[in-house]
């Protein structure tokens, strides 16, 4: 920021700040599959499959933080709902998941998943059609989660709901959806969802190389995402969102469509959420209604805060974090776990207010 | 009000002033080209109050012109007219001899080439004093286009050419929310410009400004007429002394005076009104 603003190029450019933070994830993707495969397990420098596993999935998290900073941090859309998002993109991937499993189920039919014939279901429902080709699902991973942000987006941007009223909103449309899903007759599996996942793209999901694979993709697309939103908050129409943050209606008085804005960067975070979800069932090898709750899009804006708020890198670091201590509490001191988070999100707003990353370099943060 | 219409300066205004009136009047058009700004007959009623009664007026190109009046005179509601805020039930607004402004909505009007600067400067107080001008800039508004627009060199050379013009070259990369009240009041100025109005209208542009920021506002609006046409409402006597060489006086919705500053001081009737005997 000490640079003239005139200079600043419209097309990413990695700064400092990026650099190192993808250096870091190229140096995970170069790390994690030498410490595992490489590296005896006599050694202790070698990587469990567990522990690679475990990082794959705080990666989803960072993702689902990023999609959440960038319409908090940037566009003052303070959402409770995008653990939505996330759990519609991991839905679609447990479907193509579950048609992979074929005639390998407990009932043996090569058509429809076990919870289907379960519930004496005699053909699958129009809407899971398609999704035994990955090509396919990959697309509904992206836009489930796209169309469901436009429908609500449109809507409540339109009719200008702003601040906490649109945030109970998300909160209830997430609820909303997770008693749908609990729902047998939705056609989702119900209460149990998708588990018992055997495949993907033909390939043995508990084999440590296809582990490693997941763990590699997961890392690209959480640099994609950054490079992405980055990319978005650094063109001219990242300075109109931040505007509208900081000003919606004098913004609007410049000549911008306000909600316009709004409803592409919802849905672009929307996105993001979605394919984090979706790199999240294979990975933890099931998806229930239960990442619908709404605990869960509240425990995203902790990460975020506690990273810090409108920086992308503070988030996906705060969604490492929180989730790195969540894992160490629950296993440690499960009774604590819940006392230690609020704690830290008190301690964080009271003497933190630009989270871990303020500590790092308190000038960039203020840009 | 007596002292304020009798008031003498206690400094008089810096003799560069009258030069740059002089060198305003020499940048705007020949007169030949008509008005920019013609009121005629407006009346608008609240509820049987005429907050405009047949009021007619008009501006040249280029000309700095100041509106004073005591409360409730109608200066305001004569902005909103021009702006589209309120319509008049009687009378027509042109700007210029082809846009009519009684047919046109808010952000027609503004798109057609008139600024206006309310009262309260609101501008961006998270981003920088360059990006605040960078988003009023006109030119693509959409979220898809705006995601790879880059600024041209014009764009970059009009940029600096406020920032230059307004005296906030040196702060270019600071927060706007860092600024003084009286910079904030010409960053907003400024944002007005790279709209590129033709005419500018200015509520109250020195209320709540330091001495040394009121001048600097009089040279800024000084520097502006010509160019553009410059409407400037205001409550300050000595401010507007030293700014106009126009003044219209309103008194309930119409004109009551109008021509330089002496000429108005001295009608009868001006002072009728403000002394109120």
């Amino acid at each position: 920021m000490t640079a003239g603003a005139s200079t600043r190029p419209s097309v990413f450019v990695p700064d400092r700040s990026s650099a190192v933070f993808l250096m870091l994830l190229a140096l995970l993707a170069i790390a994690a599959p030498i410490l595992n495969l490489a590296v005896p397990v006599s050694s202790p420098l070698h990587l469990s499959t567990y522990v690679l596993t475990l990082i794959g999935k705080y990666l989803c998290y960072a993702m689902l933080a990023l999609a959440v900073d960038l319409v908090w941090g940037f566009c003052g859309i303070l959402s409770l709902g995008h653990a939505a998002f996330f759990a519609l993109g991991g839905y679609a991937m447990g479907m193509y998941l579950m048609r992979q499993i074929g005639a390998r189920g407990v009932y043996g039919n090569p058509l429809l998943p076990d919870f289907m014939v379960f519930l004496n279901w005699k053909e699958l429902p129009w809407f899971w059609l398609g999704f035994n080709h990955f090509g396919f699902a990959v697309a509904m991973m992206a836009l489930a989660p796209a169309a469901l942000a436009f429908v609500f987006g449109w809507l409540a941007f339109r009719s200008r709901v702003t601040g906490v009223y649109l945030s109970i909103m998300t909160q209830a449309l997430s609820y909303a959806l997770m008693l749908a899903f609990f729902r047998n007759d939705m056609g989702f599996g119900g209460n149990n969802g998708f588990t018992d996942f055997k495949e993907i793209l033909g390939v043995d999901l508990q084999r440590d190389s296809t582990r490693i694979a997941l763990l590699l993709v997961t890392i690209a697309a959480v640099a994609a995402s950054y490079g992405a939103s980055r990319f978005i908050v650094a063109s001219r129409a990242g300075r109109v969102i931040r505007a509208i943050r900081d000003a919606e209606s004098r913004t609007r008085f410049l000549g911008y469509r306000v909600e316009s804005f709004k409803l592409w960067v919802f849905v672009i975070s929307a996105i993001i959420a979605g394919i984090g979800g979706a790199l999240y069932v294979p990975q933890v090898g099931i998806i229930n209604p239960s990442e619908f709750a709404p605990i869960n899009s509240i425990e995203v804006v902790i990460w975020v805060a506690v990273g810090g708020r409108g920086t992308l890198i503070g988030a996906a670091l705060g969604a490492v974090l929180v989730n790195y201590a969540k894992t160490f509490f629950t296993a440690a001191l499960p009774e604590v776990w819940l006392y230690a988070l609020g704690t830290l999100f008190v301690l964080v707003t009271l003497f933190l207010p630009r989270g871990v990353m303020g500590l790092m370099s308190p000038r960039q943060v203020a840009e | 009000m007596n002292a304020v219409l009798n008031h003498t300066p206690t400094a008089a205004p810096p003799a560069r002033w009258g030069e740059m009136r002089e060198a305003a009047a020499r940048r705007a058009p020949p007169q030949l080209l008509g008005k920019i700004l013609y009121l005629e007959r407006l009346t608008v009623s609240f509820d049987g109050f005429k907050a405009l009664n047949g009021l007619t007026l008009y501006v040249d190109p280029g000309e700095l012109r100041c509106i004073i009046g005591p409360n409730g005179a109608g200066k305001t509601t004569m902005m909103d007219v021009i702006t589209g805020k309120t319509r008049p039930s009687e009378g027509s607004a042109w700007f210029g001899q082809k846009v009519n402004l009684l047919e046109l909505t808010e952000p027609e009007i503004a798109q057609a080439g008139i600024g206006r600067k309310f009262q309260k400067p609101t501008v961006f107080e998270q981003l920088t004093v360059y990006e605040n001008l960078e988003l009023a800039i006109a030119g693509p508004k959409s979220f898809w286009k705006m995601l790879l627009a880059r600024l041209t060199s014009e764009d970059r050379a009009r940029i600096d050419e406020v920032l230059e013009t307004i005296g906030l070259t040196g702060v270019r990369s600071g927060r706007a929310g860092a600024l003084s009240h009286g910079q904030k009041q010409w960053l907003e100025i400024g944002m007005l410009l790279m709209q590129q109005p033709e005419l500018l209208l200015v509520d109250e542009p020195v209320a709540g400004m330091t001495p040394q920021e009121t001048e600097r506002t009089a040279e800024l609006l000084l520097t502006l007429a010509g160019k553009h046409s410059v409407v400037v409402v205001e409550h300050d006597m000595e401010f507007v002394r030293s700014i106009a060489s126009r003044v219209t006086v309103l008194h309930e919705g119409s004109v009551l005076a109008e021509g330089d500053m002496d000429t108005v001081q001295n009608d009868p009737r001006v002072i009728e009104v403000y002394l109120g005997s």
